[in-house]
């Protein structure tokens, strides 16, 4: 899986490309470990080319979150497909998380 | 119809686990949703075989065999290692508000497996742990 990343003043988006798995989250999770993340508003993850996540990917967001709220940091997710947010939907991530349909509306978040 | 892959305990192999799933269900044009839950739970049994049972050795494999019968997918992956893994609870219920305020990585591979499948059984077989997932499909 490749993550690419796209920054403005305020604002951090994370590009995700293939499959989150418990062999790709250790890439994720560089990014999201990296200390200057909080100094944005919000972190964006663009999912449309995201095909597939596993719980080691929703560890890495679940691990992340808390700290990123604490700092006032949102994360929002955004173009997710359908399988992928079936996922999220069943542990009830889609009512924790902030999930919204398009990149307008992240950006609005 | 019935299909088996033999795969070494490395987590680079769950690419592999995963394609060979996907083509023996999307042979019988599902959906996309139903299919992507199967996979996801083979994934996450065999992701804890690899990691937890195993500790990655890849001079250990696992032997997955699938098995479609009219409507009901019959999985079962066995553990060719010595070591008898059984998870404490084959259908946890994690409260992800805590797993989140704790800033948790792991724990919820077997929670997905539960609300996925409709069985999922872990039990000993000839000195190995064999895992037996079954659901029924639309």
């Amino acid at each position: 899986m490749k993550v690419t990343t796209h920054t403005s003043t305020d604002t951090l988006t994370l590009v995700l490309d293939g499959e989150l798995d418990a062999s790709s989250a250790v890439v994720l999770d560089a990014e999201l470990n990296k200390p200057e993340i909080l100094n944005y508003r919000k972190v964006l993850v663009d999912c449309q080319r995201l095909s597939y996540i596993s719980s080691a990917g929703l560890g890495v967001f679940i691990s992340h979150l808390q700290r990123l709220q604490d700092s006032d940091v949102k994360l929002v997710f955004f173009n997710m497909q359908e399988k992928v947010f079936n996922v999220f939907e069943i542990l009830g991530l889609d009512s924790l998380m902030h999930i919204v349909p398009t990149e307008q509306e992240a950006q609005a978040a | 119809m019935t299909s088996h892959l033999r795969i070494a305990c490395s987590r680079h192999n769950l690419q592999q686990v995963r394609d060979f799933v996907r083509g023996f269900l999307t042979a019988g044009h599902r959906n996309e949703v139903i299919v992507n839950q199967v996979v996801l739970a083979v994934d996450e049994v065999v992701a804890n075989f690899i990691i937890h049972a195993n500790g990655e050795d890849a001079n250990q494999f696992l032997d997955l065999m699938l098995a479609l019968t009219e409507h009901r997918l019959d999985i079962e992956i066995e553990d060719q290692g010595a070591t008898i893994f059984i998870p404490s609870s084959v259908a946890p219920n994690p409260d992800m508000r805590e797993y989140i305020r704790q800033g948790r990585k792991g724990g919820m591979g077997m929670a997905l497996v539960a609300r996925i499948m409709d069985r999922v059984e872990f039990f000993e077989r000839n000195a190995h742990t064999v895992c037996y997932l079954s659901k029924t499909l639309g």
